[in-house]
């Protein structure tokens, strides 16, 4: 294969395997959008968003409290998640150039890649032994836990990303340090910050493993934070794993759902970027 | 005196005030950096912790080298979990790293300018899909499309084959080691793509425009230019991809069959440390068995944290040396 023609030979089917690499790659996502809308429209209706679910043979119902329990405890995870997982990443981009800023960071890295299922035992030993019950609070720090480490380098390189000019004129001005972190800084790169915590608060409503035995699961409305709580990604697991066709059905629109949350989370931050850096223009 | 008192406590007032903002500031981001560390520190107390009552019966490496699981007996064995871990985890990089890499190729050196944004989207939207929907298209459409057509293809292709056919003997069920490997590959393929592409773009300008001016093709440029100067970060990117295939849990726990044993075949159906913890944690009442899942977490944490240091490290690596070039 010395020949040029033999090299052109040689590049053209490299460069067509690459193509066919790209294909490859988007046809499980293809699949996978198709499968979930074509299977899951038919399920959904008014009742699908608004019942509970009902028992194996009873038609109808829904998977209200699933939607509302993921809901809840996803909002509880950013309570607990979003001012540790921002504040540490503000501390790696104003304090991060020190032996301790390396530290954390690597730490943050390392634990970004914690798998879920691993969170979840720790939050079950963290929450779920003391109270001696599962609980939404469970599942939520579970959650919380996933999202800081993500959260923190997201937010550090935004942070970074402010111009020096803007905090020098702060500080020339004679603003004190922290209202210049806090006010000027962090106000610049509040878009930017929040893209980042869209997409780990996406990512957190998507998680499965570590709901398993943490919040658990419940067929019942439930609001209080302590007590077994529904998920839409255990409900759509418990009902895949169901040998009922109904059932089935079900995971299939309720994933439609998820979906469709998760989707918008992550279009918003998208939106939310590119116009942010068209201002930037 | 009296003079002092009214004098100075405009200026120190002031200067008070903006030392005891600045004091709490800095307090408050220390104090929010130590909670990362802290938490590192609260993973690992309780996974220790909570493993504990089964180190008292068992030695770690008895542990790790048991196939034995039978909870109800108290015998707990984790080699069919490590075992079926690797297994899917090494199939998962053996089909997602030449897509992987031949994607980012296709994307930084190949695709039409319009064309790339919307196959990184669609990169992007693949790692966006939530696992547990994987698991629900990998159940209902990618292993009765194994059983009916792909495995027994293999087995007619491979199966005669010494030493490899082992691989490919038995009933073509749809739920083992194969599903769970390709679907996996799915999963990891964005983290990789994502982390090539990235370094490949590092590969400094003049670096390309010098191998095409010597006369290479296109690929040969891929193949002695970029590809060798972003090694370390290939390498790095691949790494990550088996730190996230290791952990991955309902996609698999759903496709690759649930069965504590070990078998040569791929169509087996195993079983993988992060698939038992998912199916058997809640349902453990036995303290010991309770254990022994943490044990198995202890583990897999421990793979995943090895992994992922190394590969933050060959990325950064490689980044470095792009910034002492670029």
């Amino acid at each position: 294969m010395n020949g040029y023609a033999g090299r052109k030979a040689v590049n053209l089917i490299m460069m067509v395997l690459c193509g066919l690499a790209a294909v490859a790659a988007l046809l499980p996502l293809g699949s996978v959008l198709w499968l979930v809308v074509s299977h899951g429209v038919a399920g959904l209706s008014f009742t699908f968003f608004t019942a509970l679910p009902t028992p194996v043979g009873e038609p109808g119902g829904g998977v209200g409290n699933a939607v509302v329990g993921t809901l809840q405890i996803v909002a509880l995870a950013c309570v607990i998640g979003l001012p540790l997982g921002v504040g540490a990443g503000v501390f790696l981009a104003e304090k991060g150039d020190s032996a301790l800023g390396s530290a954390v960071r690597f730490t943050a890295e390392v634990l970004s890649g914690v798998p879920s299922i691993v969170v979840g035992i720790v939050a079950y030993g963290l929450v779920v032994v003391p109270m001696k019950r599962f609980s939404a609070i469970a599942g939520a720090v579970a959650l919380a836990i996933l999202m800081i480490p993500t959260l923190a380098r997201g937010t550090e390189e935004l942070v970074r990303l402010v111009p020096r000019s803007i905090r020098e004129a702060a500080l020339g001005l004679g603003v004190p340090e922290w209202k210049t972190s806090l006010r000027v800084v962090l106000r610049t790169a509040l878009g930017g910050v929040a893209t980042a915590a869209l997409l780990a608060i996406a990512r957190a409503t998507g998680e499965t493993a570590p709901l398993l035995f943490t919040a658990l699961n419940n067929q019942y409305w439930n609001l209080r934070p302590d007590q077994p709580t529904a998920s839409l990604t255990v409900q759509i697991f418990n009902y895949a794993i169901s040998p009922y066709d109904d059932w089935h059905q079900k995971a299939w629109s309720a994933a439609l759902v998820l979906l469709l949350i998760v989707g918008g989370l992550n279009l918003t931050a998208r939106a939310l970027t590119r116009s942010r850096l068209k201002g930037a223009r | 005196m009296a003079l002092e008192a009214t004098a100075t406590p405009r200026a120190t007032r002031h200067q008070a005030g903006v030392n005891r903002g600045d004091r709490a500031w800095n307090g408050l981001l220390l104090g929010l950096g130590l909670a990362v560390l802290v938490l590192a520190a609260v993973i690992i107390y309780i996974l220790l912790h909570a493993s504990q009552p089964l180190w008292t019966s068992t030695s770690p490496w008895q542990f790790l080298k048991s196939t034995d699981w039978d909870p109800v007996s108290g015998a707990f064995g984790a080699l069919p979990f490590v075992y079926g871990t690797l297994v899917t985890s090494m199939l998962a990089l053996l089909l997602a790293v030449p897509v992987g890499l031949g994607l980012s190729v296709f994307l930084t050196e190949l695709a039409p300018k319009q064309l790339r944004p919307v196959v990184a989207f669609g990169v992007e939207l693949l790692a966006g899909i939530p696992s547990v929907v994987y698991g629900l298209w990998g159940l209902f459409t990618l292993a009765p499309l194994l059983r009916e057509h792909v495995e027994p293809f293999l087995q007619k292709v491979f199966g005669p084959i010494p030493v490899v056919g082992a691989l490919f003997q038995g009933a073509p069920l749809g739920l083992g080691y194969l599903s769970a490997g390709v679907i996996l590959a799915i999963m990891i393929l964005p983290t990789i793509c994502a982390v090539t592409t990235e370094v490949v773009k590092t590969v400094p300008l003049p670096l390309r425009e010098a191998s095409l001016a010597l006369g290479a093709t296109r690929w040969e440029m891929v193949r002695w230019s970029v590809l060798p100067y972003s090694k370390a970060g290939i390498l790095g990117a691949v790494l990550l991809g088996l730190g996230r295939a290791l952990g991955e849990t309902m996609a698999v726990t759903m496709v690759i069959g649930n069965n504590p044993e070990i078998h040569a075949s791929l169509f087996a159906p195993g079983y993988s440390l992060p698939s038992v913890i998912a199916n058997e944690f809640a349902e453990a009442t036995d303290a010991s068995h309770t254990a022994a899942l943490a044990a198995l977490a202890l583990v897999l944490f421990a793979i995943t944290f090895l992994m992922n240091a190394a590969a933050r490290g060959l990325v950064r690596r490689s980044k470095h040396t792009a910034g002492a070039h670029g």
